[in-house]
């Protein structure tokens, strides 16, 4: 069973806390949109849930394994991360970088197995980065390269996807697109959870909503019942109303809340 | 937009490996003495018999397979150090086991040690190198920016002794000697030299030939890489120490010779489509090729005073930097 699972999640630094004794349980199919305020610790708790970063205290377990109890590989095959900004290094191909997700499967020499070759096929068209298959990755547009990688992160079919911001400097129609596919992977029984600012999009597509404030969860239910107004000002200290339901959600900023109250 | 191209994956290493053998099947037909491809066959058949056999056996032979020793470990080290920093401009003498080696090998010259016995030389080099591999590996653990800092402090610090090294030469023979080691050289190498050097050289080849995967995840950048499984703390350690095998015991044999291992990999990377991991082993056999053609070109380019290897090589790499700068204005918006 997909299931991540976090318990009494701590992170100092320097005398700090950047993560406070942050507990949840998310079960497969949920879409989770992480949202809170620059610095409240959202990258932070993402590296923790991936394994990337091992908190100070408490653990995080997926699929009822602790991540730390967890080889690496086996991590990487069941588990897939997205930093923000992702970016190539080399100008390789697009479908080198896409083939990329597939190193946690290979093995230790060699090029990729024979029945990988159509799953990359596979991975291109549904990605629709056909005409940019032999572009070097380092010529993509933001949104070209957004869907690279998130075909990258997703070609090894791993039960949970971890994305750090995956909508910041996208325009509208790559953000919505990506908002729907991985919308899509909730449906398809996987476990999403997506760092982002744009709290409409959220409210749209995200089945749950974790709000951090200053390293706390302040917040964690369905997205519906979650995204309130006062949720809004508790979070980030701004005036907003949260008008429309599912798919027709709009969050409109109405201006700063007074700090001093 | 251009599309990438690549070479099938086993072309590349086999025109290499090709180019490598026809080099070296020149560089025993190339040197002072002239020999005719009759009396070479005939002088590897019977070593002891000739004046051919010696001169192919004692000097052309070792000569020639020490310079794909170290030109090998010289371009696997620069593709792969490349792979992991993903910087074009890392050099094989980043991590300062190269100056370690220089030093070692200047401080067995300073005190005369070669004159009593000849391998003195490059066996404190090797010591330098270990030295200075394991200095960089006290002060760099961390991250790939602080290895490379610790690096080149270490680095650093191996050429100021070098630098008071000959300051202070007993005499000026010995400064003359030390100054002319370091410009590197193949010439007067034995099969006890290669004895010394090819074990440490191949196990640091083998252990950077196992880095393919890594350097291929690292196109996507240091967390992508760790999230896909790889321990980055691991791997800094392995190829600090694979290049510090190899390399040191490259430099301690021969000298300084740069830019074979800068080079290598940026004249490989186009034909493999720019991915990592395929510049790996053409870079290695590559770097061979290079450093024996610029050992031929030391013997029979016609000087007074030989022409040292590092010479060469220095000479061909300003050009090449330029090149590349030429190239990078033009790929660069």
């Amino acid at each position: 069973m997909t299931g991540l699972a976090a318990s009494g999640l701590a992170v100092r630094r320097g005398g700090r806390a950047i993560l406070d004794d942050v507990a949840f349980e998310i079960a497969g199919g949920a879409f989770v949109a992480l949202v809170g305020a620059n610095g409240a610790g959202k990258s932070t708790l993402l590296s923790v849930l991936a394994g990337l970063l091992a908190p100070d205290a408490g653990e995080v377990s997926l699929g009822g394994t602790p991540l730390a109890a967890m080889d690496r590989r086996e991590l990487a095959r069941r588990r897939a991360y997205l930093p923000q900004n992702p970016r190539a290094e080399w100008p390789i191909a697009t479908e080198r970088l896409v083939a990329l997700g597939m190193t946690p499967h290979l093995p230790a020499f060699g090029g990729l197995p024979g029945g990988w070759e159509p799953r990359l096929t596979d991975a291109i068209a549904a990605w629709d980065l056909k005409p940019q298959r032999m572009q070097p990755a380092t010529t993509l547009s933001g949104g070209e390269l957004a869907r690279a990688m998130l075909a990258r992160a997703l070609i090894g079919e791993p039960q949970a996807l971890i994305a750090d911001e995956p909508i910041s400097g996208l325009d509208p129609a790559h953000a919505l697109d990506t908002m729907q596919r991985l919308q899509a992977l909730a449906a398809q029984g996987k476990l999403v959870v997506a760092a982002m600012h744009d709290l409409t999009l959220a409210a749209r597509h995200a089945t749950h909503l974790m709000a951090l404030r200053d390293g706390r969860v302040a917040a964690f239910g369905p997205t519906a019942r979650t995204l309130t107004p006062d949720l809004i000002h508790a979070v980030f200290d701004v005036e907003a109303r949260v008008t429309g339901k599912g798919a027709r959600t709009v969050v409109d900023y109405l201006g700063l809340a007074d700090r001093g109250r | 937009m251009k599309p990438v191209r690549a070479l099938p994956a086993y072309v590349l290493p086999a025109l290499a490996a090709a180019v490598l053998l026809a080099v070296a099947v020149a560089s025993l037909f190339l040197g002072r003495v002239s020999l005719s491809p009759a009396e070479l066959i005939a002088g590897l058949g019977s070593p002891q018999g000739s004046l051919a056999g010696l001169v192919v056996t004692e000097l052309r032979l070792p000569r020639a397979v020490l310079a794909i020793l170290v030109g090998a470990a010289l371009g696997l080290s620069g593709a792969a150090l490349q792979g992991l920093l993903r910087n074009p401009l890392a050099d094989p003498g980043l991590l300062g086991v190269s100056n370690g080696a220089a030093l070692g090998a200047v401080i067995a010259i300073y005190f005369g040690l070669q004159h009593a016995f000849p391998l003195s030389t490059p066996l404190l080099g090797l010591a330098g190198a270990m030295g200075a591999g394991a200095l960089t590996f006290a002060f760099g653990r961390g991250g790939t920016l602080t290895l490379i800092l610790a690096g080149a402090a270490v680095s650093s610090l191996m050429s100021a002794f070098l630098a008071m090294a000959l300051n202070f030469a007993p005499s000026p023979y010995a400064a003359y000697e030390m100054s002319v080691w370091m410009l590197g050289s193949l010439s007067e190498r034995s099969w006890d030299h290669i004895a010394l050097a090819a074990p440490f050289i191949l196990a640091g080849l083998a252990i950077l030939a196992t880095l393919g995967r890594v350097v291929d995840a690292l196109a996507l950048g240091e967390a992508q890489a760790e999230s896909l499984g790889f321990r980055l703390d691991r791997v800094r350690v392995l190829a600090l120490v694979g290049v510090g095998l190899a390399v040191g015991a490259a430099t301690s044999v021969v000298g300084s010779v740069s830019f074979i291992g800068l080079a290598a990999p940026h004249l490989v990377r186009p034909f493999v489509g720019y991915q990592p991991s395929r510049t790996l082993l053409p870079s290695a056999l590559l770097g061979a090729a290079l450093l024996l053609l610029a050992d031929i070109g030391t013997r029979v380019i016609p000087t007074n005073t030989e022409l040292r290897l590092g010479v060469i090589t220095a000479l061909l790499g300003a050009p090449f930097f330029f090149w590349l700068v030429v190239r990078l204005r033009k790929v660069a918006p």
